[in-house]
């Protein structure tokens, strides 16, 4: 071995994305080089652009003493959601290129077979576990320790270690584009195509590595989330009193805890395999892919309700808010989320009807995936019933919720298709599954969290987002998944097969055409998005709505200034019932003077998620590579910073009564002096955040 | 009014301790979930092993490779050990005299050294019976569940290192107090594993 490849392990020029342009120039390799090496800059350039920004505003003291030391709780949430908004640009432009390559894909199109496999592995990697998790993942910390009216989470520093795993795992995903090639063996990386002896490459390490890091920050997110909910709620916030969003809150996480393992097992086999030549998953000596299928989709399904269940959440806070309604069948809401949660342990086997058991089991499985039809049902009754003679506000987060009841219903039915195994011999592996779970998790998971942001981000920033952009976002979405995503049912009932490159048959084409102007859109969607953001923050002294509750809000987290203190709540808040802060304000509790202040203690800032953030990604980096100084000097690194952490002592500070009320009366004078704002009123510059209950508004 | 009891499953430290009852709840609450979870990583190595128990690809078995003996002494200096770790946890809730804390600490670190040098002993002599765990898929099974057992239990050598460290600096406060309860955990969930181990992978193998 020599001491180049000891210092570099695999790293060489050949890992660069135009290597195989300069070594071999035909046209296909560089177009595929062209588009590869793009993107290598973009994130190059992107990255240059964030740091010279930064240092142009001289705000690197900033950044490190209050966002990435910090381990508030809103603040990481803030941190999670600014990453998935990172990766969700990313993923979407993958995801248009694979249109376009099949809008052009007649007779072969414009990309390399190894590179469209490598770009539908990155999108749905990121789309799960780099946009989907992070993003609800920082709705849920910002969102829920307010709703329960608690300061913090239970483990704070443990929070911001779990946002450091995660951002490792992204930052591993993006360093593939520049260096070496990412895996071709999709989202879910099934043996024995990703074994040595048919992927010698990085690529399937890099997937591995990126997965693991992320899987095992999600799980100590479950951990933090079910304590916190548990143990950390305001006096007389029973469980039944939790708002839904909690309690979606707590059964994804319950859900985290159990089925994050499986994946963790299933990377870890894999890895085996791949680095010591075990025989887990290898098609000779004894191994068995099937273990895997199993373990994967042991995580996989219950992985599918983490992603659903907080927008499940969002949608009900949504609906009952702008309906100014109490929530519809509170408790038989409820009971359908944890059924749910039951249920998808139950049902993971639907994921390959095709793999050879038994009919008998495939009916079990079948007949189990076809009852969680049933609490979703009752689900979509009850948001229905909220809305009925409530006074319905079409403002954006609610036309995302009224566009996912009706494009979800029918992602359901063909749910319903699937889940019969006689069908699912028919259109498994085609584009019909493809268009059902994007059928379910466009509407279900995406269109919540983005109601969800419009919602909670005047709680977060203090001034709402602009309501024209955010229409015009909202339905670029909703028309631009209904173009990407239909014609892909009927080209899948026509028998084409996901994941292909290319095709043959001329009656595919008009249905990739449609399919790809889908695609256009939905860039012009977030295209929007990105816009609005920019207008909103331009414009956020009209937008501003310092006392707090724009929206006549229901629960808790209406009940503090926006943005909220560190400590969240001058005194906690004690709770009679549900709507807490509904009830305050018809009663006229709300906004009172406490009797008395108290100093409060808060956990302080900490580096330690910074460092196993660094530690993890040069860990995961190292074994792609095979640079195994760098594992040993990352390895040890990451037990000198555990062990060193339990010698801290001196990590909790007092914030002095004093400043609480001073913060506290301030914002209370502020509250007095906004103006209360009817619904009517809710989206114009008049709306300060003091809202009107609709009881009092004729005396307005 | 007092405050309100403090329940958490496991040992309770009780009155004695006003320090630790603020956070005792809600930590070891958190510990014991975690422990839940490192179950279910357990727990499908197990079921992945029996599924693979006969993927012994003409390489040698259970019968060829396991020493009962060995195994059945290592489960001796497992469990003397938890019940080690339980007297110095009584010693903390009493607050026995001296260094008897440290002690049985010790002696439970001794205990955790014999039961490790028992286990690699083990292994080295499977590898020398030509059971590498590039061998078959039985093997592989095996070198994934029983070693993973033998590096928690080195994980908790360490801790337990590192808070006897805490004890010399700080003397027994708050957090070796806390830090000891978890380890007490996570220690005895070792055990509960290991006898697991005992009976699927070494009785259920030679029966």
């Amino acid at each position: 071995m020599t001491l180049v490849h000891f210092i570099f392990g695999r790293l060489g020029f050949d890992s660069l994305p135009f290597w195989d342009a300069v070594k071999d120039p035909t046209f296909g390799n560089i177009v595929n080089s062209a588009i590869a090496t793009f993107a290598a800059s973009l994130v190059l350039f992107g990255g240059a652009l964030t740091a010279g920004l930064i240092t142009y505003y001289g705000k690197w003291r900033v950044l490190w003493s209050e966002w990435l030391t910090s381990v508030d709780h809103k603040r990481i949430g803030i941190m999670y959601i600014v990453l998935a908004f990172v990766m969700l640009a990313r993923a979407l432009i993958e995801a248009a290129l694979m249109r376009g390559q099949q809008a052009f894909g007649l007779g072969g199109g414009f990309l390399s077979p190894e590179h469209f496999g490598q770009l539908f592995s990155t999108h749905g990697s990121i789309m799960i576990f780099f946009m989907a998790m992070p993003f609800l993942t920082g709705m849920i910390n910002f969102v829920m320790p307010l709703q329960i009216g608690a300061r913090d989470v239970s483990f704070p520093v443990m929070n911001s270690v779990s946002l450091g795993l995660t951002t490792a795992g992204a930052a591993l995903v993006m360093i593939s584009l520049v260096l070496g090639k990412f895996s071709t063996g999709g989202w879910s990386g099934y043996p024995p195509y990703t074994e040595i002896p048919f992927n010698p490459g990085v690529g399937p390490d890099y997937w591995i590595w990126a997965i693991s890091l992320s899987s095992v920050g999600s799980m100590l997110t479950g951990i933090n989330f079910a304590v916190t909910i548990y143990k950390q709620r305001a006096p007389g916030m029973t469980l039944f009193r939790m708002p839904l969003f909690t309690w979606t809150a707590l059964c994804t996480s319950i859900l985290m805890i159990f089925a994050m393992p499986p994946l963790t097992v299933a990377t870890a086999l894999l890895a085996l395999d791949r680095y010591l030549g075990f025989h887990f998953f290898t098609n000779g000596f004894g191994g068995n892919m099937m273990n895997y299928a199993n373990l994967f989709w042991l995580f996989g399904h219950p992985e599918v309700y983490i992603l659903i269940l907080p927008s499940f959440g969002i949608y009900s806070e949504v609906f009952s808010t702008f309906s100014g309604k109490t929530l519809y069948g509170y408790v038989s809401l409820v009971l359908a989320t944890m059924s749910i949660g039951v249920l998808s342990f139950t049902v993971w086997l639907h994921h390959f009807f095709t793999m050879g058991q038994s009919a008998n089991v495939n009916a079990v499985f079948g007949t189990a995936t076809m009852l969680i039809g049933i609490p979703t049902g009752v689900k979509v009754y009850d948001w229905i019933l909220t809305m009925y003679r409530g006074r319905v506000r079409f403002t954006v987060p609610l036309v995302y919720a009224l566009a996912f009841m009706m494009l979800f219903v029918i992602g359901g039915l063909t749910g319903i298709i699937l889940a019969n195994p006689s069908l699912d011999y028919q259109v498994h592996n085609t584009l019909f599954l493809v268009a059902h779970f994007h059928n379910m998790l466009i509407p279900g998971l995406l269109f919540g969290m983005l109601a969800g942001y419009h919602f909670w981000f005047p709680k977060a920033f203090g001034f709402r987002l602009h309501e024209r952009w955010g229409m015009v976002s909202a339905l670029c979405w909703i028309a631009g998944f209904v173009l990407a995503f239909f014609p892909l049912y009927a080209l899948g009932l026509l028998g084409y097969p996901r994941r292909t490159l290319a095709f043959f048959n001329p009656v595919y084409l008009p249905y990739m055409i449609v399919a790809f102007v889908g695609a256009l859109v939905i860039l012009a969607a977030f295209t929007s998005l990105v816009i609005q953001l920019v207008v909103s923050v331009r414009r956020r002294e009209e937008l501003r709505v310092p006392a707090g509750d724009p929206w006549d809000g229901r629960s808790l987290e209406w009940a503090t200034a926006a943005p909220p203190p560190e400590y969240n709540f001058a005194v906690l808040p004690t709770v009679t019932g549900r709507d807490a802060f509904m009830h305050s304000k018809e009663t006229g509790h709300a906004y009172g003077v406490p009797v008395r202040f108290t100093g409060i203690k808060m956990p302080k800032n900490s580096a330690m998620g910074f460092a196993v953030c660094v530690g993890g990604g040069l860990l995961g980096f190292a074994l792609v590579w095979h640079i195994w100084w760098l594992c040993v000097a990352a390895s040890l690194g990451l037990c000198a910073v555990m062990i060193g952490r339990g010698y801290a002592r001196d990590t909790e500070k007092i914030i002095p009564a004093a400043e609480v009320e001073r913060d506290h009366m301030r914002w209370l004078a502020t509250v007095a002096a906004s103006r209360p704002v009817t619904r009517a009123h809710e989206i114009e510059p008049a709306n300060d955040g003091r809202a009107v209950p609709p009881f009092l508004e004729a005396a307005e | 009014m007092s405050p309100p009891a403090i329940r958490h499953p496991g040992l309770l430290l009780g009155e004695g301790h006003p320090d630790v009852n603020e956070n005792a709840e809600e930590m070891l609450f958190g510990f014991w979930v975690f422990l839940m979870s490192d179950a279910i990583v357990f727990g499908l190595l197990f079921a992945t092993y029996a599924a693979m128990l006969h993927g012994t690809a003409g390489g040698p078995g259970p019968k060829t490779l396991y020493d009962i003996k060995s195994a059945f002494m290592e489960t001796l200096a497992l469990l003397s050990s938890t019940f080690t770790y339980g007297m110095a946890t009584l010693s903390l809730k009493y607050r026995t005299r001296g260094g008897s804390l440290i002690t049985w600490l010790l002696v439970t670190l001794g205990l955790a050294v014999i039961f490790l040098g028992l286990e690699v002993h083990d292994f080295i002599s499977m590898l020398d019976k030509g059971g590498w765990p590039e061998r078959s898929g039985f093997l592989s099974a095996f070198f994934a569940l029983v070693p993973l057992h033998g590096l928690h239990v080195t994980s908790g050598c360490i801790w337990m290192i590192a808070l006897i460290g805490q004890v010399a600096v700080y003397g027994i406060d708050k957090d070796v107090k806390l830090g000891l309860l978890r380890l007490g955990l996570f220690w005895h969930f070792l055990d509960i594993v290991w006898i697991v181990i005992f009976s699927v992978v070494y009785l259920g193998g030679l029966a």
